[in-house]
């Protein structure tokens, strides 16, 4: 029952990714097309179908373990699913921004560690005894420089900067691209009080370098949370360890337990501060459209072009620009 | 997972035990009847917590009547209170309809978690209350965040600290989370670690199933309000059909969970709510009012309800196929389009609709209570009424996303202007072309003023 849940959900997420990057192969294939456009139906009709499963099946002595065990399963969707899906939705964005968020909560779980050993005095929460401050802080500032210097390696790669996209002719995953303007190096006048401490007046940076300050910081603030959470989980539950997968370490959730946060912090960052609409999906809801509203959207946006004079004042020119490449991600 | 066995049974540490017997004789006292909420047979005997909370002029009016017609009249008279209300809300507008399912979305809610928290009311938990209010607000920011940054676009754009607001509107709603969620992960005490993790979870399904569906609600709404009216009426006739036809003819039970619901009910409701619905749906199709998507007019800053119908409420001949043309002698008929969507409609709510009310009678018969509160007299609370609309408002959004809207022009022209310069002119052109193909444009077009 529980994993016939996880289907459902992971066959609802996975097929809206699908539908906004394999957009022209799924419009070639008759079956693959309907099943992209009626998606939202078919997922909820297999919800459906699970949750009256579970209805016909609730057994009169166990009621409330049943309650219990659906609610389980619903919240682990929740947290797990979710979380993978939005790092999936992140990497096509750009490996870097998969591997970024990751290499910080790692780096700060070890640096906090190393700092906590060597100099660890105050404990930080009663949750977790181990943690303390002194651990906290010099991981804080040991991860936001270690992504400083992790975006600045990263950022000359073509390989790693690109959002992933799928060329239609070929069929294949490309990772080639004109870099956005994130992973050009731009010239920063430092404020005064660092120009006299390190004697210089600018400093070429990466603009990625200063949103990894943010997902660093972020990693080091929050993460920890999450590593508080599952202690709290595994001491409400008397477990030690979730699971013997790893030996030394416990089970996979373990050492996941500090990303929960971070996967969908990286997807609302990018969201609100950098992606813009994906123009492919853009166009797949223009075509949807009525006729007359098309029309509309056309004479409205022939006068915001031509005003901006992208366009020459009389007509339109006749030549077809290519139509961009499908871009991963949503809007 | 053995714990949590070990729980649900009769062992576990002794501290359990005892607050589990505790637990049961104080519920005991609430309600003595396990049976179905919805239907009180004449052999029942009423408990005292129902007659409490009848209205003393209730009461009196009814002195005269013995104990069993005095539930039916309750019951009757209620009903007929909540459907005219229910006129009273549609004709005041949408605002009204919004603030009035926020108010049903907020007591919904308060009726889940008071019964949370009094199944574990024993511990004194730090912060549980606050904390679920927090984590409702949070998703209904960020629902209705989403919401109203759609529809009222042009109003957003015109205000500064609106804007704003919008713009950064994800990460608003998560810092908000995640502050409540820090709030939690701090306010975990040594021994309870177990039940905060319980009512932290409880929460969170909680919001899922009622601000989920409260907000697909007021989206189903603005599409237009017999998006609205028609799901809605559609439940409770079945509701009261099903209640009706079983109580007449009622011999075969349905399911072991509610005893109360025969299979002829099943069917006859299901019958019965087709052809309301067929019929409310040729009525609704005529009224611009119901029929139009809510338009937020700028100028006037005011809900405008004005439009050209769409295809589907415009009357269409259809072919009758041969077989009921010779039942009825006639070759063509005159319908909406509407009408044979709601006949899909129908069917799933008297279908699956029930299904959403065995799970509320399995979820009162786990935690043992006989009404999720006593809000309204003979029937209980809000979420007893409630209860089959569950699935009933997703349902309608998926299918109205799934077969008949289109996206939001006026969207998709925010959308636009969002691209990059370049990918505008990409847009462009595509759009040009194909618009040209369609014939909507000749070949050289001047540019029309707009």
């Amino acid at each position: 029952m529980s994993r016939y849940f996880l289907l459902c959900v992971n066959y609802f997420f996975y097929g809206e990714t699908v539908t906004d990057c394999f957009f022209t192969l799924v419009q070639r294939e008759e079956p693959l097309r309907i099943l992209s456009k009626y998606h939202r139906f078919i997922s909820f009709a297999l919800y459906l179908t699970g949750f009256c499963m579970f209805v016909l099946s609730l057994v009169k002595k166990h009621y409330r373990l049943q309650f219990y065990m659906f609610g389980w399963t619903h919240v682990t969707l929740l947290i797990v699913v979710t979380q993978s899906h939005f790092i999936i939705h992140n990497l096509f964005e750009g490996m870097i921004w998969f591997i970024v968020p990751i290499s910080c909560v790692i780096c700060n779980d070890i640096m906090a560690y190393m700092f906590g050993f060597f100099f660890g005095r105050t404990p930080l929460i009663k949750l977790s005894p181990k943690k303390t401050w002194e651990g906290f802080i010099g991981g804080l500032f040991s991860t936001i420089v270690f992504g400083i210097m992790l975006s600045y390696v990263m950022s000359g790669w073509r390989y790693f900067v690109c959002p992933v996209e799928f060329n239609n002719d070929s069929n294949r995953f490309q990772v080639d691209c004109e870099p956005s303007e994130l992973f050009q190096l731009q010239d920063y006048t430092l404020p005064s009080f660092l120009e006299s401490f390190t004697g210089w007046t600018t400093v070429r940076l990466y603009p990625f370098q200063i949103h990894s300050i943010a997902l660093s910081s972020f990693a080091s603030i929050m993460g920890p949370f999450g590593g508080f959470f599952a202690s709290g989980f595994k001491r409400a539950f008397k477990i030690k360890d979730f699971a013997n997968t790893i030996p030394g370490h416990g089970g996979i959730m373990d050492r996941f337990d500090c990303q929960y946060l971070m996967a969908t912090f990286v997807n609302v960052y990018i969201a609100s501060f950098i992606r813009g609409p994906n123009p492919s999906k853009v166009i797949q809801q223009l075509l949807m459209l009525r006729i007359d509203q098309q029309l509309h959207i056309f004479n409205s946006l022939k006068a915001h072009l031509t005003e901006k004079g992208f366009l020459p004042g009389t007509g339109g020119r006749h030549d077809q620009t290519p139509l961009p490449l499908t871009h991963c991600g949503s809007p | 997972m053995t714990e949590l066995r070990k729980r649900g049974g009769v062992g576990g540490d002794p501290d359990s035990s005892d607050k589990e017997a505790d637990l049961d004789d104080r519920l005991g006292t609430d309600g003595e009847c396990d049976g179905d909420s919805k239907a009180d047979t004449p052999d029942v005997p009423l408990s005292t917590a129902d007659t409490d909370n009848t209205p003393q002029y209730l009461n009196k009016a009814l002195e005269g009547l013995p104990p069993r017609w005095k539930n039916y009249w309750i019951r009757g008279v209620l009903s007929i209170a909540m459907i005219s209300g229910f006129f009273v809300i549609i004709y005041m507008g949408p605002i009204a309809l919004i603030l009035i399912v926020m108010t049903v979305q907020i007591k919904c809610f308060q009726e889940i978690i008071t019964i949370g928290y009094r199944v574990y009311h024993s511990y004194e938990l730090p912060w549980f209350r606050t904390l679920s209010w927090y984590f409702l607000i949070c998703v209904n920011y960020f629902f209705y965040g989403e919401t109203l940054a759609d529809y009222f676009g042009a109003l957003v754009q015109r205000e500064e600290p609106l804007q704003f607001l919008s713009r950064y509107h994800r990460f608003i709603s998560f810092a908000l989370y995640l502050a409540g969620f820090c709030m939690f992960v701090l306010s975990l005490v040594k021994k309870h670690y177990r039940l905060q993790f319980y009512m932290f979870a409880w929460t969170h399904v909680t919001l899922l199933i009622v601000v989920t569906q409260s907000h697909l609600v007021i989206q189903n709404l603005f599409e237009g309000k017999i998006w609205f009216i028609v799901p809605i009426s559609i439940v409770i006739c079945n509701d009261i059909m099903a209640y009706l036809f079983g109580f007449f003819f009622g011999r075969t039970p349905l399911i072991k969970l509610s005893p109360k619901k025969t299979w002829e009910g099943f069917i006859g409701g299901y019958f019965a709510t087709v052809v309301f619905g067929f019929i409310l749906a040729y009525l609704l199709s005529q009224c611009q009012y119901f029929v139009c998507p809510v338009g937020f007019n700028s100028e006037t800053n005011s809900f405008t309800v004005e439009c050209e119908p769409s295809e589907i409420f415009l009357m269409q001949e259809y072919t009758l196929p041969a077989a009921l043309q010779n039942i009825l002698t006639w070759k063509t008929v005159n319908l909406y389009p509407f009408q044979i969507h709601s006949i899909f409609l129908s069917s799933f709510g008297s279908l699956i609709g029930p299904f959403g009310g065995f799970f509320a009678s399995g979820f009162k018969r786990a935690f043992k209570i006989k009404d999720f509160a006593n809000t309204i007299p003979g029937h209980g609370g809000i979420m007893d009424r409630f209860d089959c609309q569950y699935l009933m408002a997703t349902f309608t959004h998926v299918y109205i996303a799934s077969f008949i809207r289109g996206p939001n022009p006026s969207k998709v022209l925010q959308q636009l202007l969002m691209l990059q310069p370049i990918q505008q002119l990409g847009v462009f052109h595509t759009l040009h072309s194909h618009l040209r193909e369609r014939g909507m444009l000749p070949p050289a077009a001047a540019p029309q003023a707009e």
